[in-house]
């Protein structure tokens, strides 16, 4: 395969996928920092690069209520959006999760409002965890557009058949021009294959379904439990879909990258780019002779519980960095869910947590390095003052 | 003009075996309109509401075509993507079939928060049909005031009392706002005109883009009537001038398809409805005034819009 290394924004990068990935119907709505996405995908459709038919539509809830229709019709789909998009898009996203519909979604990470803000943090999907969607974190505009691709096949699998939301890093991932690996358009066809759909759609009007009946108390229930068995199965499915992808491309995408790990006593969890910034303090205390390593989950939805304990039972202790608060008192939503995954494990390592980063504030080298400072000095004294932390905020 | 006879050949796309009222004016907007359609494929879509409700009750459906319903404020939206799917797989020749697409709401998923998501279909041009089932108030939660509710009617949300004469505000002239569109077909009709209506419905699914009906939909249970009376106070309506009958081609021609021999008074209309009751007692004798003279303006203006 002929290696194509261009500069490219991580919005661009992901437009590029959406281009190659030629979806039938894409229904957006502008939003920074997302609206990139849509603006170059929209002159791809305007070059007639792309066969789409695009629906400029005048809200993200007519967005994802567009992608239902489309999607429930038979067409491939793809929408973007960001923070207050994703908000508005709420009680569709749920649906469309209901209905089992494999819509891709791109999702540029920002604070939610309020108060407005319109940097990077993961307020916006942590929030829709619940919905149903599966969710997947990038460490790099390389690897949203990766996932873009990657998400096609991991929705679209009949034993799956649910939503995706590809998360990247809003300004710091999706605004800074890194080199990307652009694959071949046609192996990318090739990989993610002629749509069929695995249900009976609208368009097939000689056997005519009905799409969002009323579900009383007499079947509610069994269609959500549905919902949940459909993502146990995604767990075991996607390694599969994961490692075709990793041969056909020549990469090594994993659900739960552990850097360092193999003898690491200390360990942060984060997701997305702030990952980039730990390898580096990683790789400098490593060189100080610390047994540093990180842990980086690439799904949060579904819960990579079994990978996770695998990861964290090689420490004594990990430190949970949470880009979103959960206002509960007990931490960030990250480190709720590690803290319940980690209790059935027979190695348990202690565990902390730290919200950082809202509303996009800088984490630097040495926020990181703190925090390895902390453990280090937990695991001397073996006393932890605060379960809880906060990096970089004025008190 | 629809033929009868014709007519009578077409397929039932809607029940037997929705669970709607007996009585209810939504499953007659609805029959009606899809003989519009005639035998063309079809599929429809409805916002939340009694119609949704009634007709899709889980592991049950009285639609025999394709239906879709999502949520309640975006029927529009949801029937721009089906609409869209569908000239994607078209143009990539994956469909062969020429199929037509309708969609409902009543008057809440309409006027209110639907408003919206319709507009933004109307604007970007999705050739699909839109019927509001206009039955003045959000019947399905137990009769609370619409954008749609006329003035003096008592809902939950804005009861006679007191010191209240039921809702205060003008109802919203919807048919007016949607023709600001200038899409391609735009015409207000009733149950009680069949003909009128299923002539308006065929013309709706012949335009090359939009098109709206705002058909009106009596609900007795929020009217408070006897339910055998509903065609008869929809005929009212119409003989009152409450509710003209009138079509507009592309935002800007209008024409008037029934003028009463004698235009009734409004209070015809009112007084076979127990919502307008409290009207009818002394001390109202200005409100009832002044919804006559709002009628009369607005069926003045009709004519003269007509005429130019």
């Amino acid at each position: 395969m002929n290696k194509k290394i261009i500069p490219l924004t991580g919005d661009q990068a992901v437009a590029e996928a959406m281009r190659q990935i030629e979806p039938d119907v894409v229904a957006a709505y502008p939003i920074t920092p997302q609206t990139e996405i849509v603006m170059t995908f929209s002159q791809f459709v305007a070059d007639g690069r792309v066969k789409t038919e695009m629906i400029p539509v005048e809200s993200e809830h007519s967005a994802m209520s567009a992608c239902v229709g489309s999607a429930a019709a038979g067409a491939r789909t793809m929408t973007a959006t960001s923070a207050n998009g994703l908000a508005l898009m709420w009680e569709i996203v749920y649906i469309a999760a209901s209905m089992r519909l494999p819509i891709v979604m791109p999702v540029v990470n920002r604070a939610l409002s309020g108060p407005i803000n319109i940097h990077c943090d993961h307020s916006d999907t942590m929030g829709a965890r619940d919905s149903g969607w599966i969710q997947i974190y990038a460490e790099s505009g390389r690897e949203a557009y990766e996932h873009a691709i990657l998400a096609v096949r991991i929705a679209e699998h009949s034993g799956i058949n649910l939503p995706v939301m590809v998360c990247q890093d809003g300004f710091i991932t999706s605004h800074s021009v890194e080199g990307v690996e652009l694959f071949d358009d046609a192996a990318v066809k090739k990989f993610i294959g002629e749509y069929k759909p695995n249900m009976t759609t609208l368009l097939d009007v000689d056997n005519p379904v009905t799409y969002g009946p009323i579900d009383l108390q007499d079947f509610y229930f069994e269609h959500k439990r549905q919902q949940t068995e459909a993502m146990k199965n995604a767990i075991d499915i996607i390694p599969g879909i994961m490692n075709e992808f990793n041969k056909a491309f020549s990469r090594d995408l994993k659900i739960v990258e552990e850097y360092m790990m193999d003898d690491a006593e200390a360990s942060i969890v984060v997701f997305s780019s702030t990952a980039g910034t730990a390898k580096f303090v990683v790789d400098s205390l490593r060189a100080k002779g610390v047994k540093a390593g990180l842990v980086r989950p690439c799904l949060f939805r579904p819960f990579p519980k079994e990978y996770i304990i695998k990861a964290l039972s090689k420490v004594k202790i990990a430190a949970v960095l949470d880009r979103a608060d959960s206002f509960s008192g007990c931490g960030g939503p990250v480190f709720s869910e590690i803290r319940s995954a980690m209790y059935e494990a027979k190695q348990k390592p202690e565990l902390i947590n730290y919200i950082f980063g809202l509303g996009g504030r800088d984490i630097f080298p040495n926020d990181i390095e703190a925090v390895y400072k902390d453990m280090s000095g937990i695991l001397k004294t073996g006393k932890i003052s605060n379960r809880v932390n906060y990096i970089g905020v004025r008190e | 003009m629809a033929n009868i006879k014709e007519l009578s050949k077409l397929p039932e796309r809607l029940g037997p075996g929705h669970r709607l009222c007996s009585g209810c004016g939504a499953s007659i907007v609805a029959r009606q309109v899809l003989l519009g359609a005639g035998n063309s494929a079809l599929v429809a879509g409805c916002a939340t509401g009694c119609f949704e409700v009634a007709t899709t009750i889980y592991p049950y459906t009285a639609w025999k075509v394709p239906f879709i319903h999502n949520a309640f404020e975006n029927a529009a939206a949801t029937m721009s993507g089906v609409e869209t799917a569908y000239r994607s797989l078209k143009k990539q020749g994956k469909i062969k079939k020429d199929i037509k697409f309708v969609t409902f709401g009543g008057d809440g998923g309409t006027y209110d928060i639907g408003l919206q998501s319709l507009s933004g279909a109307l604007e970007r041009g999705h050739n699909f049909v839109y019927v509001c089932y206009d039955n003045g108030a959000y019947m399905n939660t137990g009769i609370q005031r619409s954008g749609a509710t006329p003035t003096g009617a008592s809902t939950t949300t804005a009861p006679a009392g007191k010191v209240s004469s039921g809702k205060p505000q003008l109802r919203k002239d919807l048919t007016a706002i949607v023709a600001a569109h200038r899409i391609p077909y735009v015409a207000q009709c009733s149950i009680s005109n069949w003909n009128d209506l299923v002539t308006k419905s065929q013309k709706a699914f012949d335009a090359k883009g939009p098109a709206f009906l705002n058909v009106m939909a009596l609900c007795h249970r929020g009217w408070r009537f006897p339910q055998e009376n509903g065609v008869a106070i929809a005929k009212t309506a119409v003989d009152t001038c409450f509710w003209p009958l009138y079509e507009i081609e592309n935002g800007k021609k209008y024409k008037i398809n029934y003028t009463p021999k004698e235009k009734k008074p409004i209070t015809e209309w009112l007084k076979l409805q127990g919502r307008f009751k409290h009207l009818f007692k002394p001390g109202n004798e200005e409100i009832l005034k002044s919804i006559q003279q709002d009628v009369d303006d607005e069926w003045e203006y009709l004519l003269k819009r007509s005429a130019l």
